[in-house]
């Protein structure tokens, strides 16, 4: 009796580090040195550690919201992508289809790609136009003119009003093109000399320039920041050098301002292709709403997650072009020789 | 006065100059007049400025003007083809259509309602988010810098059966609370840009500040509150009313979380009046063109709030970039 009493004491005389463990493992620890949750995180009582603490503590509501607003539906609308999901009343019936429904884009739907081309050609067109004129309208107002304010209002203006609805109506009532463009045979003279694969965009540019020019607001102020950063005494500087103005926008202007022009091009991307009236949104957006039928694979929540995903990696694939082609010219053989010869002589 | 001066004696220094025969010196003097000494003070560049300013500020201000001259006219002045910018009469009607039919100051108020609220918990959750990535060091921090801003480049689109579904369990839907709880944790409307500028502003706040408030006892979070939030006025006003004209404008997300309650943003109000009233009459009937005009109407009434605010604010809007970090660089 007494060995075997002595024998349960030792086993659990043997497993009480191990308990003891266990319940650490949920606790909050204060040793001199360090705090620890749960056994995982870690601060020291450093500076640095406190400091970690504290920033975290600032960012912690942004973690929750990341996480249930942003990641979680990301991640579930990435699976809902790889399923045939037919909604009944409440519950929802699922059949796994893994990569069909992003086939079916391709393969079956008669709409998607032509839709997602044209918005691939009209994106590549309209946004250098979009950043140009931000670019020109924020020098003209860095200008010393009269009225600087009255300029600015105007300029502004569309950030405050352009919205879906109204967007729309000026659409439908033909507000958003130039009346004075149609009136001369521009767009013919295009339309006759250009094949209709560059030529379409082009005339959908000239048809709806006033919407594109709408969405430069934001760029402009982005912009105009830039400009009003730049220290005037590089230009009194380059001035007594004997540089002209146009020499000074490529050599000073431009490479000061190149991140930001980076900055508005993701801009632009992001607001054209969110923007509500766009083509391809119209269209995922009918899908989503539609009712699903159970014999064709082209409708439905789970066709409508994946067409969302081609067109979310899509747009990646428009801005990385751009930033690319920003980037290119800073990437010349003289740079790369020079990173290579100093590559070597570290070693 | 200065310009006509310098007209006036350009006059007459030519003048002078051609009783001399001194032609070389008046070609001279013509450059100099119209080219300047370094182009950039001519009287050619400053045409040029002013004629891209107009020809473009009309470009931008055309579709407004369109929208205004056009709400006003009845429906002989649309049918008319030789009446295109003025109408003949002031004609009131189509706001009142519009006015009575939406029930326009409670439609106002609501849609206020619902852009305030939001508005205000963004701005306060992005600039408690926006100072802890600007004034602390922790790991992972750029990991989670480059998440946030990847917030912004994922499409609603992708979120919104999920999300849809996550406020339907929770019963969320048609309440003020679909837009708030987001907005609170940082993850409203375009969160990631409100985000960015109160980092940039809290950025350039000096350390050697943070620090003398330390010595005398100050916590982080006193400083925060103490010294950080009273200089950041500027970034709080322009936050604010940024988040308050989108949430103000926002049409696709509040379509389709407030369907059938009575809080609808006002852009969906006047667009749903709308579609009822046309569905009435048949296509292509007499009072579906006299619609253009009402519609105009309804539009003018959307934005007429927002111009109102824009007017008075407008000094926040466009002269307090450079002092806060709109530039995300």
């Amino acid at each position: 009796m007494k060995r075997f009493l002595n024998k349960v004491g030792g086993f659990f005389k043997k497993q009480l580090p191990r308990i003891a463990k266990k319940v650490k493992t949920f606790t909050v620890q204060n040793t001199p040195r360090e705090l620890i949750f749960f056994r995982i995180i870690k601060f020291r009582k450093s500076n640095r550690g406190r400091q970690a603490m504290i920033g975290y503590s600032f960012i912690l509501i942004w973690i929750i919201g990341f996480l249930i607003f942003s990641l979680y539906p990301v991640f579930y609308s990435l699976y809902l992508s790889l399923f045939k999901v037919r909604l009944d009343g409440a519950d929802i019936q699922m059949t796994f289809e893994a990569f069909n429904n992003f086939k079916a884009a391709f393969v079956l739907d008669p709409y998607f790609v032509e839709i997602l081309l044209s918005y691939i050609l009209n994106t590549i067109v309209n946004v250098p136009v979009v950043i140009v004129f931000a670019l020109i309208i924020a020098m003209l107002i860095n200008q010393d003119i009269k009225g600087k304010g009255f300029w600015r209002t105007v300029f502004f203006l569309p950030v405050i009003i352009s919205s879906g609805p109204i967007i729309g109506e000026l659409i439908d009532q033909g507000a958003t093109t130039l009346p004075s463009i149609e009136d001369y045979g521009f767009v013919n003279l295009i339309l006759d000399n250009i094949g209709s694969f560059l030529a379409t965009p082009i005339q959908n540019l000239l048809e709806t320039i006033l919407l594109v020019l709408w969405f430069s607001g934001i760029q402009i102020l982005i912009l105009l920041a830039g400009l009003q950063k730049i220290d005037r005494s590089i230009y009194e500087a380059s001035m007594i050098d004997g540089a002209s103005p146009w020499e000074s926008f490529w050599k000073i202007t431009l490479p000061s301002i190149m991140p930001l022009i980076s900055v508005s091009v993701i801009y632009t991307v992001v607001s054209m292709s969110v923007f509500s009236l766009n083509e391809v949104i119209i269209y995922i957006r009918t899908i989503m709403l539609g009712e699903s039928t159970i014999g064709t694979l082209i409708t439905g929540y789970g066709y409508s997650a994946a067409l969302a995903w081609i067109y979310f990696f899509v747009m990646v694939g428009i801005i990385l072009l751009f930033i690319g082609l920003l980037n290119i010219k800073s990437l010349n053989l003289k740079n790369v020789r020079e990173m290579r010869r100093r590559r070597r002589s570290r070693i | 006065m200065k310009r006509f001066r310098r007209i006036k004696t350009f006059f007459t220094d030519t003048v002078a100059l051609m009783k001399q025969k001194q032609y070389k010196e008046i070609g001279n003097k013509f450059k100099r007049f119209f080219v300047g000494m370094k182009f950039t003070d001519g009287l050619l560049y400053k045409i040029l400025i002013y004629g891209l300013l107009i020809s473009l500020g009309y470009i931008y201000l055309y579709p407004i003007l369109y929208m205004l001259t056009n709400s006003f006219m009845t429906m002989a002045d649309i049918i008319d083809v030789s009446v295109k910018w003025i109408p003949s009469s002031l004609n009131w009607e189509n706001y009142q259509l519009v006015w009575e039919a939406i029930n326009y100051p409670v439609a106002l108020k609501n849609a206020f309602i619902l852009a305030i609220f939001p508005a205000l918990s963004a701005t306060v959750s992005s600039a408690i988010i926006g100072y802890g990535f600007a004034r602390f060091n922790f790991p992972l921090k750029k990991l989670l810098f480059v998440l946030m801003i990847a917030t912004f480049i994922i499409p609603p689109q992708i979120t919104m059966l999920p999300t849809f579904r996550m406020y339907s369990k929770y019963e969320l839907l048609g309440s003020l609370k679909a837009f708030i709880y987001p907005a609170i944790l940082g993850q409203g409307l375009n969160g990631a840009i409100f985000i960015l500028i109160f980092y940039q502003f809290f950025r350039m706040i000096p350390k050697s500040l943070e620090e003398s408030a330390q010595l005398d006892g100050a916590s982080h979070f006193q400083v925060f509150l103490k010294i950080a939030i009273p200089l950041a006025v500027p970034s709080i006003i322009i936050v604010f009313l940024f988040s308050f004209v989108w949430y103000y404008n926002e049409t696709y997300l509040s379509g389709l979380f407030l369907r059938g309650s009575d809080l609808l943003t006002l852009p969906l109000r006047v667009d749903q009046y709308i579609n009822n009233y046309t569905s009435i009459y048949p296509e292509g009937s007499r009072a579906r063109e006299l619609m253009q005009a009402v519609k105009l109407a309804g539009n003018v009434l959307t934005i007429l709030p927002l111009l109102i605010i824009y007017f008075f604010t407008q000094k926040y809007f466009v002269e307090s970039i450079d002092r806060t970090g709109i530039t995300g660089e």
